[in-house]
C-alpha cells in the first residue's frame, strides 16, 4: 500500500506537484495517468525519496522510503532507462546493488537471465541499445523480488501477480488494457481516482448513435429533453446519423416511441477512453498546442467547454 | 519463483538469506568497493598517477644530477644540493597529484553524470552513510597506492643521488616526509571528492580542484603583509604540503608539518560536512 498525503513539490516558481493525495492499493496494477509535465515522474521520485518535497508525505506500507530496511527487497523502481555508468558492465551494476541489500551473487545471475542479458552482461553498458539498457533497469527493479513496483512510462503490458504495481503513462489506451485502477493528475493536482472499469463505463454512456428517417423532428424533441444532438452527413435522400449526448439510450427510445418516431438504429457509443481522458485533462495540459487561429472566436474560455461540439441548432444550420 | 500466495506475502523477499535488517555499514563498504573497481577510469587515473609520479621523479632527478655533476650552477642544482629529499618528493608527486584530484572528483561526479546516483540512493536511501562509505573506500585505496608510490619515488631518487648525497629514512624528518606524502595525497583525494560532491559536474569539479591546487592557493603567497602570509600558510594544500617536506622551505614558517596537515584535514572535513549537508537536502 502506497499512501501519498498532501504531497507538494516546487521547482523554482513552478508547482510540479500540488497538494496531491491518493492511495495505491496492494495486489493490483494502478495506472498513473496525466499529460506530459503533469508531475507523474516527480511524484514517483518523491515516493522513492530521490526528491525532497516541500510538504506532505509518501509512505510504503506505513514507512517512508528511507525507513525501509532493505528497500530493493520491498520496492522495485524503473525510472529513466539509462541510469547506469557507461563504463561499468550490467553485471557489476547489478552486483553492487545486490551487495547493498545483502543478496547473493546467484540472484544477480538469476535476474540477468530473467531479462535475457546473460550473453552481454559483462560488456560495458555504453555499448547497449536503449532496449538493452531498459532490461538492465528491469533486472535492477526485480533484483530484490519486491512486492511493490513503480514503473515510470514503461512500454510493455504488465500483470500484477500479487504485486502492487504503480505505473505511470501519458497514454490512456496503454493504461486501459493494463491497469485495474487509475489515478489521473494534471498540473500536479489530482483529477480522478477510480477503477478502470468505472472510467470505461462512464465514458461509454456518454453518447448514443441514433438513425431515424425523421431526424429533424427527433432532434427537436431530444433537444427539448435536454439532449445535445450532433447531426452527421446525410447519405442521398437519407438524413445522417445523430450523435446524442446527455440522454441515455433507453430514454431516447422512450421519447421517440412517445411521438411515434421510427428509429432505424439506437446504439450506445463506446467513446474511446482516449477521448474521455483528453477531455478530462483538457484544462490541465502543460504544453498544449492550440490549433485555433487568434480571433474573437478563440477567446472563449479554455477547458472541456472549448471542445468543438456543435449543438442541435448549429448542426441544423449547417445541414443543407 | 515463490509459492506464497499474494495475500500472505511475507515482509521479506523469498530470497532473503536473513531476517530483514538494516543495510549494514560493511555492506556499504563492499558496495562502494565494487563500484570503484568496476570502472576503468579508476584503473586509468591510478595508472597515470603511478607512471607520472615515478617516471618524472626518475627523469628529473637523473637529469638534475647529471647537470649537477657537470658543474652547472642553476636553481635546480642548488635545490637538489640543499634538500635532496625535498627535491625527490617534490617533482614527480607534484604533477602526479593531479591524477588523484581527477579521481577524487570523478568518484562522485560520474555518479551524477551517469545517473548511477539514483540507483545508489534507491538501494541505500540514507545518504550520509553512502557518502561516508564512499570516502572510506576511496581514501583506503588512494592511501595504499600513494604510500607505495611515495616510497618508490624516494628509493629511486635516493639511488640516483647516491653518488653525491647520502639520503636515508633515518635522517630527521625523512620518514615523516615520505609517509606524509602518501597522507597528503589521500587527504587531497578527499578534498577533491568533497568539491565533486558540492559541484556534481565532472568538468566543473576537476577544473575547480586543479585550479585551486595549481593556481589560486599558490598565488596567495603574493598577498602582502602578515595577514597575507597567514592566509597563505593556512590555505588548504599549502598547509597540507608541509608534511611532505623534510626541511623547512623558508624561515619563519607559521605551522609545523603536523599542524599544517591538521589544517588541511580541517579544511577537507569542513568541505565534506557541507557536501554531506547538501547531499541530504538536495534532490538527487
Amino acid at each position: 500500500m502506497i499512501e501519498v498525503r498532501d504531497l507538494t513539490k516546487r521547482f523554482g516558481d513552478k508547482l510540479a506537484v500540488d497538494h496531491l493525495s491518493f492511495d495505491v492499493a496492494p495486489g493490483r496494477v494502478t495506472g498513473f495517468l496525466g499529460p506530459n509535465g503533469a508531475g507523474k515522474s516527480t511524484t514517483m521520485r518523491l515516493i522513492l525519496g530521490l526528491d525532497r518535497p516541500q510538504s506532505g508525505t509518501a509512505t510504503i506500507d506505513g514507512l517512508r522510503y528511507d525507513q525501509l530496511h532493505r528497500p530493493l527487497c520491498t520496492v522495485g523502481a524503473l525510472l529513466e532507462a539509462k541510469a547506469m555508468h557507461p563504463g561499468r558492465s550490467a553485471y557489476q551494476h547489478l552486483l553492487f546493488l545486490a551487495a547493498s541489500q545483502g543478496l547473493p551473487r546467484r540472484r544477480v545471475n538469476e535476474v540477468v537471465s530473467l531479462v535475457g542479458l546473460t550473453a552481454v552482461a559483462h560488456k560495458r553498458t555504453r555499448t547497449y541499445s536503449l532496449g538493452m539498457s531498459q532490461r538492465v533497469g528491469i533486472a535492477a527493479a526485480m533484483l530484490g523480488d519486491p512486492r511493490v513496483l513503480l514503473l515510470d512510462e514503461p512500454v510493455n503490458g504488465l500483470a500484477a501477480e500479487g504485486r502492487t504495481i504503480f505505473v505511470s503513462s501519458h497514454l490512456m489506451n496503454e493504461m486501459a488494457v493494463t491497469a485495474d485502477h487509475l489515478i489521473v493528475i494534471g498540473k500536479g493536482k489530482l483529477i480522478a481516482d477510480g477503477p478502470t472499469q468505472e472510467f470505461i463505463e462512464r465514458s461509454s454512456e456518454r453518447s448514443v448513435l441514433v438513425r431515424s428517417p425523421q431526424a429533424a423532428a427527433l432532434t427537436e424533441l431530444l433537444a427539448a429533453e435536454g439532449g445535445k444532438v450532433t447531426a452527421g452527413p446525410g447519405n442521398g435522400g437519407q438524413p445522417g446519423p445523430l450523435t446524442v449526448t446527455g440522454l441515455a439510450a433507453p430514454r431516447i427510445g422512450e421519447i421517440a416511441a412517445g411521438r411515434g418516431i421510427v428509429l432505424h438504429e439506437l446504439t450506445p457509443q463506446l467513446a474511446s477512453l482516449e477521448e474521455a481522458y483528453m477531455e478530462l485533462t483538457a484544462g490541465s495540459v502543460e504544453y498544449a498546442v492550440t490549433g485555433h487561429p487568434p480571433g474573437p472566436a478563440a477567446a472563449s474560455a479554455p477547458g472541456p467547454a472549448a471542445v468543438p461540439a456543435p449543438t442541435a441548432s448549429g448542426a441544423e444550420g449547417s445541414n443543407p | 519463483m515463490t509459492t506464497t500466495s499474494p495475500a500472505t506475502r511475507p515482509a521479506t523477499g523469498p530470497d532473503s538469506p536473513a531476517p530483514d535488517r538494516r543495510v549494514g555499514f560493511g555492506r556499504l563498504l563492499l558496495t562502494e568497493w565494487i563500484k570503484i573497481r568496476s570502472v576503468r577510469s579508476t584503473l586509468w587515473t591510478l595508472a597515470i598517477f603511478v607512471v607520472v609520479s615515478v617516471g618524472l621523479t626518475t627523469l628529473l632527478t637523473w637529469l638534475t644530477m647529471r647537470a649537477f655533476r657537470a658543474g652547472q650552477a642553476d636553481a635546480r642544482s642548488a635545490q637538489i644540493a640543499n634538500d635532496p629529499v625535498g627535491f625527490i618528493l617534490g617533482t614527480g608527486l607534484g604533477l602526479g597529484q593531479l591524477a588523484i584530484c581527477v579521481l577524487g572528483a570523478l568518484v562522485i561526479t560520474a555518479e551524477y553524470s551517469s545517473g548511477t546516483i539514483r540507483a545508489t540512493l534507491l538501494a541505500v536511501p540514507r545518504r550520509l552513510p553512502v557518502l561516508i562509505a564512499k570516502c572510506v573506500v576511496f581514501a583506503a585505496l588512494v592511501f595504499v597506492v600513494a604510500e607505495i608510490v611515495s616510497f618508490a619515488c624516494f628509493y629511486i631518487g635516493a639511488a640516483l643521488v647516491h653518488s653525491r648525497f647520502q639520503v636515508s629514512l633515518s635522517q630527521p624528518g625523512v620518514t615523516r616526509a615520505v609517509i606524509g606524502s602518501g597522507l597528503y595525497l589521500t587527504v587531497l583525494g578527499l578534498f577533491a571528492l568533497a568539491i565533486g560532491a558540492l559541484i556534481r559536474h565532472t568538468a566543473g569539479a576537476i577544473t575547480t580542484v586543479i585550479g585551486l591546487v595549481l593556481v589560486v592557493l599558490p598565488l596567495t603567497s603574493l598577498l602582502p603583509y602578515s595577514w597575507g602570509a597567514h592566509i597563505h600558510a593556512y590555505a588548504p594544500t599549502i598547509a597540507g604540503q608541509l608534511i611532505t617536506q623534510d626541511k623547512l622551505q623558508q624561515s619563519g614558517q607559521l605551522l609545523t608539518p603536523w599542524q599544517g596537515f591538521g589544517v588541511f584535514c580541517a579544511w577537507t572535513a569542513l568541505l565534506l560536512i557541507v557536501a554531506a549537508y547538501l547531499l541530504r537536502r538536495r534532490d538527487a
